[in-house]
């Protein structure tokens, strides 16, 4: 298992030490989660996610009215850097 | 009795047993204290008025931190309430704390915490289970008589069954999720710890219901839990899958939850025979799926919104990765990781495509269990409480604490663990009642009668005076 690939595709700077660490755990991890193998899936079909009937048969649908939301000074407060009512990031390239 | 005064109470309690527990991350004598003054000066009647309540520090709480126990949220203050709060405060209960966690909700033991682990009140040198640990020993210390906690694969009824109190998991969809931190959508629940079942039944009456904000949660009329939880219960048909008592389960747990189907017995419910044979593929589902939605859920942790930024990087890539290496603890990135490899191109098919149909599978199982049964038994945890570090530094080992969890929340039915025995060690035991969907009420019902004719009887060594 390459981590070293894995941790660049999520976006994690890893040390050496950590591929130390992970490797053999996430092997370990792999190995176990592979015994679904043992299981013929053909002609089962996929539960996509975790709603029930019910709510599937919820309607989501709603009226497109204008609402007050988050506003931009409060949404904004929690950033690290803002600047003129915009998120401020480190240089693009 | 004002309600100043009972708030009073439990805040001095959390503040005088925190330095032993960890359980709470903030205490709000602020807000709390001025939401009883409110409510003492009012003539409302109110169903949980006055009422103190602790709450999992990934529960949005407006003025007050969400860290969800990692250092990457660590100074983030919610700005809005999540749905369970606002009905909360709605019906008089006044939130008293945020409590620890397993850093977003990842654990069964509370020490994957950025802020460090909470003990249990029954032995300090053991975990108290999680990743709702400090919402369950919140409870359990008798600091609140309830509180909320989240559940994905067992992270309300592990701790509960590990600290000696009720822990609740709902049907999916049947508590809005508006305000939860997500982990894994398609597995996350607002769970509730009681001190009693009436406790646990009294919160889920108030939080339950459609939400319009979360288009998960469904349309279906919530009843009065309250009103049968008092029922006779012969006549209920128990089904027991023996094929999960085997192998991996301590024997006094074993011995003690086998002493609960007798019990049982003897209040009239009737014992049928069950299997769920593709529980035992559970775990291998669930960290597929969980850490799936997880490794997308927790991209929007970029430094740039909101939350911790490494400091003194050049360009906005390096930013990321620093401020994602920094910010996560250990279990987090793991997750993330396992996560972004079984989702990659050349691995879908084999990993997440195959879980999504053995999930099915197990699906399926419960709905050919719940023709033939009412409710099924089983422990809630293999395990009593295991002693901090034991489990730690091996992460499968940890992982298979949730076997009796994950498949309820993989399914989406609701499961209630409740105390059943004392260990030789004097630990506490948890029995798990699973229900069909939106059998919240006869879940409440046998588990209430179960405490009121079979209580423990005997408290954590840590307990509130």
């Amino acid at each position: 298992m390459d981590v070293r690939q894995i941790a660049k595709l999520a976006h994690l700077e890893i040390t050496e030490e950590e591929i130390e660490l992970y490797t053999p755990q996430m092997t370990e991890i792999v190995n176990y989660i592979e015994q679904l193998n043992e299981l013929e899936t053909d002609n089962i079909e996929p539960m996509l996610g975790g709603l029930t009937e019910e709510g599937k048969a919820t309607d989501t649908g709603r009226d497109d009215l204008v609402k007050t939301s988050l506003g931009q000074e409060s949404a904004l407060s929690e950033a690290p850097a803002g600047v003129a009512g915009h998120f401020q990031v480190p240089k693009v390239l | 009795m004002t309600i100043r005064t009972i708030i009073e109470k439990a805040l001095n309690n959390a503040v005088k047993l925190n330095p032993q527990l960890n359980s709470f991350l903030s205490i709000e004598n602020e807000h709390a204290l001025a939401q009883a003054d409110t409510l003492d000066a009012g003539t409302d009647d109110l169903s949980l008025k006055g009422f103190p309540i602790a709450v999992k520090d990934n529960i949005c709480t407006k003025g007050m931190q969400t860290t969800c126990g990692s250092r990457i949220l660590q100074n983030y203050q919610a700005h809005f309430n999540a749905t369970a709060i606002e009905k909360l405060n709605a019906a008089g209960a006044i939130v008293v704390g945020k409590t620890n966690m397993d850093e977003f909700a990842m654990g069964s033991s509370n020490e994957s915490s950025a802020f460090g682990p909470v003990k249990n009140p029954w032995d300090i040198t053991r975990v108290p289970g999680g990743s709702s640990g400090g919402s369950a020993v919140a409870v359990a210390s008798g600091v609140v008589r309830a509180a909320l906690g989240s559940e994905t694969g067992g992270s309300v009824r592990q701790p509960a069954s590990l600290c000696g109190i009720v822990g609740f998991k709902p049907t999916y969809g049947r508590i809005s999720r508006y305000g939860l931190v997500a982990f894994a959508s398609s597995l996350d629940n607002i769970g509730i710890f009681g001190q009693t079942v009436r406790d646990t039944a009294g919160v889920l009456g108030v939080i339950a219901g459609r939400d319009e904000r979360d288009s998960t949660s469904a349309n279906v009329d919530v009843p009065d839990y309250l009103a049968e939880i008092n029922n006779e219960i012969s006549g209920k048909l128990i089904g027991v899958p023996h094929a999960l008592f085997g192998e991996g389960l301590d024997s006094e747990v074993r011995a003690s939850v086998e002493q609960s189907i007798e019990n049982f017995k003897n209040l009239g419910a009737e014992i049928v025979d069950i299997e769920l044979p593709h529980a035992k593929y559970g775990i291998a589902v669930y960290y597929i799926i969980a850490t799936a939605e997880a490794s997308s859920n927790l991209a929007r942790y970029d430094g740039v919104r909101y939350g911790f930024r490494a400091e003194e990087t050049a360009a906005l890539r390096e930013m990321y990765f620093k401020t994602r290496e920094e910010g996560f603890g250990e279990e987090v990135k793991r997750r993330i990781m396992l996560g972004t490899y079984v989702l990659s191109s050349g691995y879908y098919d084999a990993y997440y495509a195959k879980a999504q149909k053995v999930r099915s599978l197990v699906k399926q199982d419960y709905e050919h269990a719940f023709t033939k049964c009412d409710a099924i038994i089983t422990p809630t945890s293999p395990s009593v409480a295991f002693k901090l570090g034991e489990k730690s530094r091996d992460p499968l080992a940890m992982y298979l604490n949730d076997v009796y969890t994950v498949s309820a929340n993989l399914a989406g039915v609701p499961a209630i663990s409740v105390p059943c025995g004392i260990s030789s060690e004097g630990l506490p035991i948890g029995l798990q009642l699973t229900g069909n969907f939106w059998s919240e009420n006869t879940l409440l019902n046998l588990a209430s009668r179960y405490e009121e004719h079979f209580p423990l009887g005997a408290k954590p060594k840590i307990f509130a005076e």
